[in-house]
């Protein structure tokens, strides 16, 4: 038992209890930190409707079959919060087999995220919407939309051109730092794949898992909020 | 075995002399131990900030630039604020008494996370490297605002490092309340239950709410404007498309509850101070623990009243205005009820009562100047002059900073053992009272008449009030000093302070001074708080 828990607890219920609610105060910061972004970008989309308008346009026409790339990691991402799911509920069993095969699904899935999103960003920068000095040259095909939004809302292509790269700012800004919790969240996966292998988790104790599925549905939520903000407003 | 010097010897085994290599202390898990590593910090971090001032008052002894530059004045000030505010201000309660004494209020063997915790402090020396690190460079001229566009184009000092600066140790200020929260709701000993919390924990459950829901907007703002000054996108700067607007609204909405975050750990300590000087339980227990949640939600309503004249429309400007005067209402029941819990109590006027007394005073003033500000039409008239200096510094040097001497003084005994000096104590108390009036009064006239903050000159007519403003600074100079000198004196040459040398009530009182390394040898059991009416009090 004195194993199990740490000095500063009376028992293994009150060690989790306080786990858990460690990481429900934590992800209240999260949801403060994405939020004070999300309102960022909220105030400039009202500002700048048409410039992010086209945005979003931009933003969605790097397809597969039909379906854009972040349709497909949506896809992807809920899958992955499926298998988290699965690995938990597996813990609380003790099937830990199952644990280590939903634990390497997740990790899978979640590299596939990264690699649709790094191949997103790859096409982005050939359309030249990267923002940033010198490095911001839409390409023909983009520019000539956008004199024509600006001759259609009588403004100044400058002004238009500039509210446009704000909006990849901002669209850079919010899928990096939430790659950067992916990111966290595929390393911590990593561990307790490790963990699991060595049978560190039994029925009574596997508060790491359960902890671990919390964040990995908040980062799912946080892009449930992303999609459609980034790809699907008109 | 490398000793610590200013350690002193102790027969019985507690945390201090558990094991004394320097590893033992700078990887040391424990909650008392991290207090005084950050009470070390803070303290040199305090000098930095309070020299600043020093030069910054010498240099308003003359209407003329006598002593240094306009760029350097403008430096010297930012350097102030940055430092007191993010390094001192708002660690100061939390992490050093907070964190030592919220464990052994609620009968706990330690925080919840006392790794986080040991991380925290590491954070915080991180983040306070690289804020120094740009002092060396060279500076920062920006204001502790760090106002866009000019932080974000157009300074050409070290802004980055400072940002990343504040940027870390906002995840210091994020990892302490997460643990403290989760402490208090998981970790209070057979018997405590909410009502029978002390005080001063209600007031660090409220700084906690502030710091894991404030911050986080800071540190994603701050990131904002680093992009900005790193890409040269346009964020928040007008002429590439920003809204310097919006980054005033984000900073503000941590920045006015993080004086929540200063004041109300000040409050916790006061309601102690209060009630053991008094003998008495505080009036209206439940009032004033219920203010202090209120203190803290209102506190995220009211942040564009730092933007009155900074363009928002009339109707925001009304209800921001409105919302202000809120905040009124919960300070005032705290007031109202420190003063009945001294009615008819049998009060003892020790070092630490003289520090809450102090602040009862100061707290008012500050806090009834802050209602004029609140108020539209006068916010136009005094808005970044002297007045808004005065005010708030009312509220954190004559309520915070007083707040947080006071406790020193009343806790000191059971973090080292040893007894203050009670007459030094008492003087440096009266002299820190002195010297902050004669330092910060004449500023609320200076900045009626029109005087601007921020500036290394002024009109010649203001002499008089600055040379006022500077000679308190100098006593107050003396007061801060003192206390340095007889606290030090006292680890050596202190009277051992016995368990309870005040006859507290409080759990922490029950343990040995300085606490074994578990706090308790027992987990305790708690009964009601403030039982001052069941103690003999015949041998004082």
């Amino acid at each position: 038992m004195s194993e199990l828990v740490a000095e500063q607890f009376d028992d293994l219920a009150q060690q989790t209890e306080a786990d858990t609610l460690g990481m429900w105060a934590f992800l209240a910061t999260e949801v403060l930190f994405f939020g004070a972004m999300i309102c960022g970008y909220c105030v400039y989309r009202l500002l700048y409707f048409t410039a992010w308008h086209r945005g979003s346009l931009v933003c969605d026409n790097f397809r597969w079959l039909g379906v854009g790339s972040g349709g497909w990691n949506t896809a992807v991402l809920l899958t992955s919060s499926l298998t988290v799911a699965i690995g938990v509920r597996a813990a609380q069993l003790g099937h830990n087999r199952t644990l280590s095969l939903m634990l390497s699904l997740t990790l899978i899935l979640g590299i596939a995220f990264l690699a649709i999103k790094a191949a997103e960003y790859t096409h982005e920068y050939h359309e030249g919407v990267v923002p940033g000095y010198g490095v911001f040259h839409p390409d023909d095909e983009i520019s000539a939309d956008l004199r024509r939004d600006a001759a259609r809302s009588h403004m100044s292509e400058v002004v238009l051109r500039r509210q446009f790269q704000l909006f990849w700012v901002f669209y850079f800004f919010m899928t990096g730092v939430h790659a950067l919790h992916m990111l966290v969240g595929i390393g911590l996966f990593t561990w307790l794949l490790m963990e699991t292998r060595r049978g560190r988790f039994t029925p009574q104790k596997h508060a790491p898992v359960e902890l671990m599925g919390l964040y990995w549905h908040f980062v799912d939520l946080v892009w449930i909020f992303l999609l459609p903000l980034l790809y699907l407003v008109r | 075995m490398a000793s610590i010097p200013f350690i002193p010897e102790y027969t019985v085994e507690i945390y201090l002399n558990e094991r004394h290599t320097v590893a033992s202390w700078l990887l040391t898990k424990d909650h008392k131990r991290i207090a005084v590593l950050f009470m070390i910090s803070i303290t040199i971090l305090f000098a930095i900030g309070g020299s600043a001032a020093v030069i910054m008052r010498l240099q308003l002894l003359t209407p003329h630039s006598t002593l240094v530059e306009a760029e350097t004045y403008n430096k010297l000030f930012t350097l102030h604020g940055v430092v007191m505010v993010f390094f001192f201000l708002v660690p100061s309660i939390p992490a050093t008494l907070g964190n030592f004494l919220v464990p052994l209020m609620i009968g706990a063997r330690d925080l919840a996370f006392p790794r986080l915790n040991l991380a925290s402090w590491y954070l915080y020396i991180s983040g306070s490297t690289l804020a120094l690190t740009s002092l060396i460079l060279g500076g920062v001229d920006t204001g502790w605002t760090f106002y866009t566009p000019y932080s974000s184009t157009f300074s050409n000092t070290h802004v980055i490092l400072a940002i990343t600066g504040v940027f870390i140790v906002g995840f210091s200020s994020i990892f302490t309340g997460l643990n403290f929260i989760v402490t208090i709701h998981k970790m209070r000993c057979p018997g405590m239950t909410w009502f029978r919390l002390p005080l001063f924990i209600w007031s660090m459950y409220a700084t906690s709410i502030i710091f894991v829901l404030a911050t986080p907007v800071l540190a994603i703002t701050l990131a904002l404007v680093a992009l900005e000054r790193i890409l040269g996108v346009g964020i928040f700067d007008p002429a590439l498309g920003g809204d310097p607007i919006l980054f005033q609204h984000l900073f503000w909405f941590y920045s006015h509850p993080a004086v929540y975050i200063m004041i109300l750990p000040g409050m916790g300590v006061i309601s102690e101070l209060i009630t053991c000087y008094s003998r008495k339980s505080p009036f209206g227990y439940v009032f004033i623990a219920m203010s202090s949640l209120a203190i803290a939600v209102l506190g995220f309503l009211v942040w564009a009243h730092h933007m009155f004249v900074a363009g928002i429309s009339i109707y925001g400007g009304l209800v921001f205005s409105m919302l202000s005067f809120l905040v009124a209402i919960p300070s005032a029941i705290k007031v109202f009820n420190w003063t009945s819990t001294l009615y008819k109590g049998s009060i003892q006027l020790d070092t630490p009562m003289l520090y809450a007394l102090g602040f009862i005073g100061l707290f008012t003033i500050g806090g009834l100047t802050g209602l004029f500000l609140a108020t539209l039409g006068v916010d136009m008239h005094v808005h970044d002059t002297y007045f808004v200096i005065a005010h708030f510094h009312y509220i954190m040097v004559g309520g915070a900073v007083m707040a947080y001497m006071g406790g020193l003084h009343f806790w000191w005994p059971k973090i080292t053992g040893k007894l203050y000096p009670e007459v030094w104590g008492r003087v440096a108390a009266a002299i820190l009272f002195l010297g902050f009036n004669l330092t910060f009064f004449p500023q609320f006239i200076l900045g009626y008449l029109g005087m601007p903050r921020r500036y290394y000159a002024y009109a010649p007519e203001f002499q008089v009030y600055n040379v006022m403003s500077s000679c308190g600074a100098s006593i107050l100079a003396i007061g801060y000093l003192l206390p340095f000198a007889y606290l030090l004196w006292s680890l050596k040459y202190g009277k051992p302070a016995g368990n309870n040398p005040f006859k507290a009530a409080g759990l922490e009182w029950t343990t040995a001074s300085p606490p074994p390394k578990h706090n308790f040898l027992k987990t305790p059991i708690a009964g009601e708080p403030y039982a001052y009416h069941e103690m003999d009090f015949s041998d004082v």
